[in-house]
This record gives structure tokens, C-alpha cells and sequence, in this order.
């Protein structure tokens, strides 16, 4: 028969990653500092994929130029409007879809079925029905925005605890009370990590509708540089893209930290 | 001037589609006292309290209330849950409120309501904590708090020690019976826990397995303030209602047994 003897060993270890808050930024430089000595070694052309060192020139010529600037502004505008109105209607739709019987049957039955068309197939229609202006561009974010915003806030409502609504209305809350007091903030959630969602596919919107018909915007810019095979200017320009998706991402996780704080 | 109110369970009957839990129940819960529900799990105890709070619709009979309730009434049948059902996103004094935010009272009266029910409940310092820094015990007399703000007449209480450890009911146990006879309020109280029914109940309804049918009712008239649970009397009506209670637990955990296989 065997014998067992000696300490028992520690066996629950590991599945438990953990934040090294330096990890990130030493991987970054560290990417960018392995591709510029790829450059200055001769491995890698200029041509076709520039160099950080180059990428950075042409970002500060673009910022002293000013012509950075204008591309911005109309970028960052065709995001915001795109993607508030995209927001709000879809908070409305998937709130009523949430909430009412008589809504969500027909209702997630025309949200399923539009929701898989890719929406960049969309915006050559939309530039049909709307125009070349800033409406198709506009209305394009707000269609892709639109439909995940449906579909995570009638998740979130759905997962609001029933058990919390019954108490409320075990109170006698009044319907108003129980939608703004228990279901909206029950739904916050799952409607923040949706943002999450939205905020990219708007940016892969803009930058999809602005190559198609625009000659303003970060879209437009990174066509012109590759039209023109200049890779530092169209690489810039996919930094500020880059960097246009991290600033949201901050902003969305103090969002989250103000509003969620109780989690 | 106290509530005191008194319902009658009419015929009542429910089923959740094909599967009857309560069969023609009828029933008289006095008014100002406490009456304990007990019964094999499935016997339809939680779905007859949500019946007499307005929760659940009967498939069949009604519930009819009779009797006065006090001018300061905010809700006359007001429930205590058994998860405690509280709000994660507002604090302890942030859930009590809520309750009151739909009523005729003023902010300031509110507030006064608030502050004298935590303190009552022994909360007064936890005010600001969220629920989710409380422990169970707390958690539940944040509920119990939260219904006596709205001084009910009817109190319902569904299993809401279940969810605790031994030492913490024992303790709650004690506060519920004192809170109970101080607001005078009609009581029903689901518990499986015959020690529980035996330290609160005036009135003990015994249910029979599912579909759930009076089986047989008891009464212990000693004050719920001179109730100890070593008291003999309370030990024979606790034996007395294993005794009732066995063979229909048995049944019950084999045919849960059974639905789950």
C-alpha cells in the first residue's frame, strides 16, 4: 500500500490574473522602440510601414500647421452628434422594448433582423437617400450606434433583479418611480458596457463614411496620405484615431466610476 | 390610534400553469396578531403570502380586508423579503426613503421618519452604508426598517431569517418579536423553522403538502415578551408540529428528488 507523508502541498494557485500597472506602458514603448531599430537596422522600409520617429514629425507638422486641427473638428463632430442621437434613440427604443409587452414582440423581431446588416454597406445608400453632406455621415454612426444600444439596454432591463421591482411595488411606487428609481439605474450596467461597444463601432463608422464621401476628417485625411503612398501622414493619422479611442475609453471609465460606484 | 386589520382567505386557489399549489384554502388571520405559516416545502406558504400582499393573483377565491387603519398608514400591507430586496445603488437611509418618496409626506418629514426607524431597527450610525458593506443581520433590519416606515398594517413576512446564520436569527428573532408587538400590526410570518413559529406565532397554520390546504391550526396565548424558546409548552407545540410535519417533509424532499432526477 503507499505511503503518504509530508507537507501538504499548495495546489489552488494561478487563474487569477492581476494589473501590473507598468506592464502597459513598457509593452508600447518597448513595440515602438523595437520597430524604430527595425528601421534604423534596414530591416524594415519607410516606405511602406514609416518609423515611430517619422510617425511623430508628421503629427507635430500636422499640429503646427493646423491642419491636424481642422480634420478634428470634423471628425470629432460627425462622432458626437452620430453617436448621441444613435444613443438616445436606441436608450428610447430599448427601454420601450424592455419595459412593454406590446412593444418587444414586433420590436425584437425588426431589431434581429436589421441588426446583422453590416452598416458600412449602408452608407453608399445613405449618401443615395441623404446626400453627400454631412447628414449621410451622420445618420450612418447613428444607425451602427443605434441597434447595440437596443439590444444591451433591453438586456440590462432584463437583468434588472424582478425581486427589486416587486418591492417597489409592493410599496406602492408609482410606475414612474419604479422605471426611473429601480429599472434605469438596475440597467445602467449592461447600458455602460454597450457604450463601450458603440463608441468603436462609431469611430470604424466615421472613419468608413469620411473615406467614402468627405474632405474633412481623420477618415478623409488617412485616404488622401495613402493615395499619396505617404505612410508618416497616414499613419498619423491612425495614431489620432488611436488616441481618439483611448480618451472616450478614459471618459466612459470615470462614467462608469461616478455612476457605479456602488458596485 | 393603530391599525387593526383582519383578512379572510376565501376559497383560494393557484397553480402555476399545470402544477396546483394551494387547492379552496380558506382562512382567518385575526387582526393585531401574529399568525406563522408553516408546511413541506412547495406547499404554496410564499405563494399564499404574495395572495394576501396583492403579489401574486389567485387562480381562484379572493383575500378580503376588514377593519381601521391609522391616519399615519402609508401602506397598509407591506412586505419584508427574504432576500432583503434592497436597492444596491442607494445607501441604508437611501433605501429606507425610497419607500416614501411616492406619499404625501414633506422631505422634512421624510427625514424624521427615516432617522426614527433606523434607530429603531439600531441602524442610526449605518445611515450612510451602502448594502453591500452590511451583513446579512443588517441587511434584514434594513428591510424591517424600511416596512415600518410606512407604519403597515399588515406585515408580511416571507422566510426573512432564512438567509442568516444560527447566532443572527437568534438575535433577530428576539427584535422582530419585540418590533412586532410595539406596532401591533396584523402578522403573517412563512418560516420553516418551527422554533421561529413556535417563539412568534399566536396563531400557527399548518399547511399540507402541495397542492397546500389548512391541515391544522394551533394557538399559543403566552405573550410574545414572555416567550422563551426552553419553555416547555412552546418545546411540546414545536414537537407537535414535527409530529404534523414529518411524513409530508419526507414526501416533499422525495418528490423534489425525484422532479430533479
Amino acid at each position: 500500500m503507499p505511503k503518504l507523508k509530508g507537507v501538504v502541498p499548495f495546489r489552488a494557485g494561478g487563474y487569477a490574473p492581476r494589473h501590473i500597472g507598468w506592464a502597459s506602458p513598457v509593452t508600447l514603448i518597448g513595440l515602438l522602440v523595437f520597430w524604430q531599430i527595425l528601421v534604423w537596422l534596414g530591416w524594415a522600409s519607410t516606405a511602406y510601414a514609416s518609423s515611430p520617429v517619422l510617425i511623430g514629425r508628421a503629427l507635430a507638422a500636422l499640429v503646427a500647421s493646423g491642419e491636424l486641427w481642422g480634420h478634428l473638428a470634423a471628425s470629432l463632430q460627425r462622432l458626437a452628434i452620430g453617436w448621441v442621437v444613435g444613443t438616445v434613440a436606441g436608450l428610447v427604443v430599448g427601454f420601450a422594448l424592455g419595459l412593454f409587452t406590446l412593444a418587444r414582440s414586433p420590436g425584437m423581431a425588426v431589431v434581429s433582423a436589421l441588426f446583422p446588416i453590416p452598416k458600412i454597406a449602408l452608407v453608399p445608400l445613405f449618401i443615395i437617400w441623404f446626400g453627400i453632406g454631412e447628414s449621410s455621415k451622420i445618420i450612418t454612426l447613428a444607425f451602427g450606434v443605434f441597434f447595440p444600444t437596443v439590444i444591451n439596454t433591453v438586456a440590462g432591463v432584463d437583468g434588472v433583479p424582478r425581486g427589486l421591482i416587486r418591492m417597489a411595488q409592493s410599496f406602492n411606487l408609482k410606475h414612474w418611480s419604479i422605471v426611473t428609481k429601480i429599472v434605469l439605474p438596475g440597467a445602467l450596467p449592461a447600458i455602460l458596457s454597450g457604450f463601450r461597444i458603440t463608441t468603436s463601432t462609431a469611430i470604424i463608422l466615421l472613419v468608413a463614411a469620411e473615406m467614402i464621401g468627405a474632405d474633412k476628417g481623420i477618415g478623409a485625411f488617412v485616404l488622401q496620405a495613402g493615395n499619396l503612398y505617404d505612410t508618416d501622414n497616414l499613419l498619423a493619422g491612425i495614431v489620432v484615431l488611436s488616441a481618439i479611442g483611448l480618451c472616450v475609453s478614459w471618459v466612459l471609465g470615470r462614467l462608469e466610476r461616478v455612476l457605479l460606484g456602488w458596485r | 390610534m393603530t391599525s387593526s386589520v383582519r383578512l379572510h382567505v376565501q376559497g383560494v386557489s393557484h397553480a402555476y400553469r399545470e402544477l396546483s399549489v394551494l387547492a379552496g384554502l380558506d382562512l382567518e388571520i385575526p387582526a393585531g396578531e401574529v399568525t406563522v405559516l408553516v408546511g413541506p416545502s412547495g406547499c404554496g406558504k410564499s405563494t399564499l403570502l404574495g395572495i394576501l400582499g396583492g403579489l401574486v393573483k389567485p387562480s381562484q377565491g379572493r383575500v378580503a380586508m376588514e377593519g381601521a387603519v391609522a391616519d399615519d398608514c402609508l401602506n397598509p400591507l407591506t412586505y419584508v423579503f427574504q432576500d432583503f430586496a434592497l436597492v444596491p445603488w442607494r445607501t441604508v437611509a437611501g433605501n429606507v426613503s425610497l419607500v416614501l418618496e411616492d406619499t404625501k409626506l414633506s422631505r422634512a418629514e421624510r427625514a424624521a421618519r427615516v432617522a426614527e426607524v433606523l434607530a429603531v431597527a439600531g441602524l442610526a450610525d449605518f445611515a450612510d452604508a451602502w448594502p453591500k458593506q452590511l451583513s446579512g443581520g443588517m441587511r434584514q433590519r434594513v428591510g424591517i426598517a424600511r416596512a415600518l416606515a410606512v407604519r403597515p398594517a399588515v406585515l408580511l413576512m416571507d422566510e426573512p431569517l432564512s438567509a442568516l446564520d444560527a447566532q443572527t436569527r437568534g438575535l433577530l428573532l428576539d427584535e422582530f418579536a419585540e418590533v412586532i408587538a410595539r406596532t401591533g400590526a396584523t402578522t403573517v410570518y412563512v418560516t420553516h423553522n418551527l422554533a421561529e413559529a413556535t417563539r412568534l406565532g399566536q396563531q400557527i397554520v399548518v399547511l399540507g403538502r402541495r397542492p397546500g390546504r389548512v391541515r391544522e391550526i394551533l394557538r399559543i396565548d403566552t405573550p410574545l415578551s414572555q416567550r422563551r424558546l426552553d419553555d416547555p409548552d412552546l418545546v411540546a407545540v414545536e414537537a407537535r408540529l414535527w409530529e404534523l410535519l414529518r411524513g409530508d417533509a419526507a414526501a416533499a424532499d422525495r418528490e423534489l428528488t425525484d422532479a430533479e432526477a
